[in-house]
C-alpha cells in the first residue's frame, strides 16, 4: 500500500520537474536564438518603469491636445462598434449555416470553417497594407480591416456556442415538423442570443484595443494620434493619449460587465 | 416568475376587475335549462381560474398575454437596439476618403487574391531570411509565455480568493484589468523607448497581456478546487505551501499547461504584429517591409502564407486542448 502510494508521489513530483525542465530548455533555447538577456532584462523592467513614470506623465501643456485626442477616441470607438456589430451579424448567419446542428451540411461546413480560420489568422498587418493600397488614409480602412479580423474570431465563437447550446431544441423542433427558417428563428436565435451578445461586447473592447495597432499602420483613429506624438518625442501627450485608451477601455468593461449581468 | 411577484401592483392593475369572483357565484347559483347550465359553469370555471391568476398580464381586451417579456428580454432588445443604433450612426458618419468606392473594393479584392494566389520571392530577402524571420517570432512568442507563465503562476496563487485574502486577491486582479487595459502594442513601444530597441522591449512589452492572461486564467481555475481538500489539509497542520503544491498544483497541471498553450498562439500573433510597428525583428518587420516600403503583394503573400501554416497548426491544437482539459460538462 505504502510502496503503491509513493510511487503515486514519485511519479507526480518527476512530471513535475519534467515540465519544469521542459521551460527552463524552451527558455534557454529560444533567448539564445533571439539573443535575449535575461540578466539585463530583469534589471531593465525597473529602470524602464522609472524612465516611464518620469517620461510618460501628461504635462499641463499635453492637455491643450485633449480636444483632438478626444474627438479621434470617439471615432476609434464607434468604428470598433460598428466593426464588431456588423461583422457579428454576419459571422452569426455564417455560423448557423456552418453549425453541426442546424447547419446544411457537408462541404458548406468544412468551408465555413475553414474561411473563418483564415480570415482569423491572415495577420493583421497584412489586412492593413492590402486595405491601404486601395481605401487609402480613411476611417473606413481601419473599420474594414477590424471587419475582417473580428469576422474570423466571431464565426469561430459562435460555431461553437450554437452548437454547444441549441442542440436538443432544434431536434425537437424538428421532430415536430418544422422548417428551416423557423428553427433557427425559435431555437438557435433565442437559445444563443445572450452569448451572441456577451462575444459582441468582448469585441468591442478588444477592437478599442487593437484599433490602437491598426490606426497606426493604417493612419487612422486614435493609434494615428499616437504615432504622431510618440515618433515627434512628445512622450507628455503620448501618455496623455494612453491614459485616454485605458479610460475608454475600463469604462467599455464596466459597461459590458453591467450588460451581461443583466442578460445572463 | 420573480417578475411577477417583484411587481404585483402592475400585474393587479392589469386584472379586470375585482368583481370575477363574485360573477361566479351568481353563475352556480341560477338554474337553468341544461346546456345554458353547462354553458354557464363553463363560464363560472373561466372566472373562476381567472380568479386563481389575479396577477396574470392581460391584454386591453382582458385576454391573458401568452408572451411576456420579462426583464431579461427587454434587456436583450435594448442592447441589441443600442448597439444597432450606434453601429448605424458609425456608419453613416465615417469618413470614407476619396476613394471611388467599388473601384476600391474590386481593387482590393484583386489584392487580395494576388495575395493568395501568387504567393513569391522577389529578390528584397531569400527564403532563408524569412524561415530565420519566423523562428525569430515563434521564439519571442516561447520566450513571452514561458517567463509569463512563470510569473503568473506566482501571482494567480495570490489572486485566487480561496488561497489568498480578499484584499490582495482585489489588489492583483485591480492591477491586471490595467495592465490589460493598455494595448500590447504600446507596451511595447513604450519599453521600446524606454530600454531600447531588441528583442528585451519586445519580450517585456509582450508579457503584460500575457501575464494578466494567465493570471486570470490560472486563479479562476484555482478557485474551482475543491474547498474540502483544502480544509482537510489545512486542519492537518499544512502550511500554505504544502497546500498549494498537494492539492492546487497537481489537480490543475494539465489545465494550467493548456491555458498556457493557448496564451503561445495569441502571443505568436501578437510578436508578428508587433515585430511590424515596434521595430521588434522576426517575420513581423519582414511584413512591414515588403508591405511598406517594398510594396510588393507577392512577398506579402510568401509570408502571410508561412504565418497562416504556423497559426493554423498553433489553433488546432490548442481548441484539441481546450475541448479536452478545460471545459467541463
Amino acid at each position: 500500500m505504502e510502496a503503491v502510494g509513493g510511487q503515486f508521489f514519485r511519479r507526480r513530483s518527476l512530471s513535475i520537474v519534467a515540465v519544469f525542465l521542459v521551460f527552463v530548455i524552451a527558455n534557454a533555447l529560444a533567448g539564445g536564438y533571439v539573443g535575449f538577456d535575461f540578466v539585463a532584462s530583469i534589471a531593465d523592467i525597473p529602470a524602464g518603469i522609472a524612465w516611464m513614470a518620469s517620461n510618460f506623465v501628461p504635462s499641463v501643456e499635453s492637455f491643450e491636445k485633449i480636444g483632438q485626442i478626444l474627438s479621434s477616441l470617439g471615432s476609434t470607438v464607434l468604428v470598433s462598434i460598428a466593426a464588431s456589430c456588423t461583422a457579428a451579424a454576419l459571422a452569426f448567419a455564417f455560423a448557423v449555416l456552418g453549425s453541426r446542428s442546424v447547419g446544411i451540411g457537408g462541404p458548406v461546413s468544412v468551408a465555413v470553417r475553414a474561411i473563418a480560420s483564415l480570415f482569423r489568422n491572415i495577420p493583421v498587418v497584412a489586412w492593413a497594407f492590402i486595405l491601404l493600397f486601395s481605401f487609402k488614409q480613411s476611417e473606413f480602412t481601419g473599420f474594414f480591416a477590424l471587419f475582417l479580423t473580428s469576422f474570423g474570431y466571431l464565426t469561430r465563437c459562435y460555431l461553437e456556442s450554437i452548437d454547444e447550446v441549441s442542440g436538443g431544441s432544434v431536434e425537437a423542433l424538428r421532430a415536430t415538423g418544422a422548417g428551416y427558417f423557423p428553427i433557427v428563428a425559435q431555437a438557435v436565435v433565442p437559445m444563443s442570443i445572450t452569448s451572441v451578445i456577451s462575444w459582441v461586447l468582448y469585441m468591442i473592447e478588444t477592437n478599442i484595443r487593437d484599433a490602437t495597432l491598426i490606426g497606426i499602420l493604417t493612419g487612422t483613429g486614435i493609434g494615428f494620434v499616437f504615432d504622431l506624438y510618440y515618433k515627434s518625442f512628445r512622450y507628455d501627450i503620448a501618455g496623455l493619449v494612453i491614459v485616454m485608451i485605458v479610460i475608454a477601455v475600463i469604462v467599455c468593461e464596466a459597461v459590458s460587465n453591467y450588460v451581461r449581468r443583466q442578460i445572463i | 416568475m420573480t417578475n411577477r411577484e417583484k411587481n404585483p401592483a402592475l400585474a393587479g392593475a392589469a386584472t379586470p376587475g375585482a368583481s370575477a369572483p363574485e360573477t361566479a357565484a351568481a353563475g352556480t347559483a341560477t338554474p337553468g335549462a341544461a346546456v345554458t347550465e353547462a354553458a354557464a359553469a363553463c363560464v363560472s370555471a373561466l372566472s373562476e381560474h381567472a380568479a386563481d391568476l389575479p396577477f396574470a398580464r392581460r391584454t386591453r381586451t382582458g385576454k391573458i398575454k401568452t408572451r411576456v417579456m420579462g426583464k431579461q428580454n427587454a434587456a436583450v432588445a435594448l442592447t441589441l437596439g443600442i448597439l444597432a443604433g450606434l453601429t448605424v450612426f458609425s456608419l453613416v458618419t465615417m469618413n470614407y476618403g476619396k476613394v471611388a468606392f467599388f473601384t476600391a473594393f474590386g481593387q482590393a479584392a484583386e489584392d487580395f487574391l494576388m495575395m493568395m494566389l501568387q504567393p513569391g520571392l522577389a529578390g528584397h530577402f531569400t527564403l532563408a531570411d524569412v524561415v530565420t524571420g519566423l523562428f525569430v517570432s515563434i521564439a519571442l512568442a516561447v520566450l513571452t509565455t514561458f517567463i509569463g507563465a512563470v510569473i503568473a503562476f506566482v501571482l494567480s496563487l495570490f489572486a485566487a480568493v480561496n488561497l489568498s485574502n480578499r484584499m490582495l486577491s482585489n489588489a492583483i486582479k485591480a492591477l491586471m484589468s490595467f495592465f490589460r487595459a493598455v494595448p500590447t502594442i504600446l507596451w511595447v513601444l513604450v519599453f521600446t523607448v524606454a530600454i531600447g530597441l531588441g528583442p528585451e522591449a519586445a519580450v517585456i512589452g509582450l508579457l503584460f497581456h500575457s501575464v494578466a492572461y494567465l493570471v486570470k486564467a490560472y486563479s479562476e481555475s484555482f478557485e474551482e478546487v475543491d474547498p474540502g481538500v483544502l480544509e482537510a489539509l489545512r486542519s492537518c497542520g499544512a502550511s500554505w505551501w504544502q497546500t498549494v503544491f498537494a492539492a492546487v498544483v497537481p489537480v490543475k497541471t494539465s489545465e494550467m499547461l493548456s491555458w498556457t498553450f493557448i496564451r503561445f498562439e495569441i502571443n505568436f500573433v501578437n510578436a508578428v504584429a508587433v515585430g511590424a510597428v515596434a521595430g521588434a525583428g522576426g517575420i513581423g518587420y519582414q511584413l512591414f517591409l515588403a508591405g511598406s516600403f517594398y510594396y510588393n503583394i507577392h512577398e506579402v503573400g510568401l509570408i502571410v502564407y508561412l504565418c497562416l501554416a504556423v497559426a493554423v497548426v498553433l489553433e488546432v491544437a490548442a481548441t484539441k486542448l481546450r475541448k479536452r482539459y478545460i471545459v467541463h460538462s
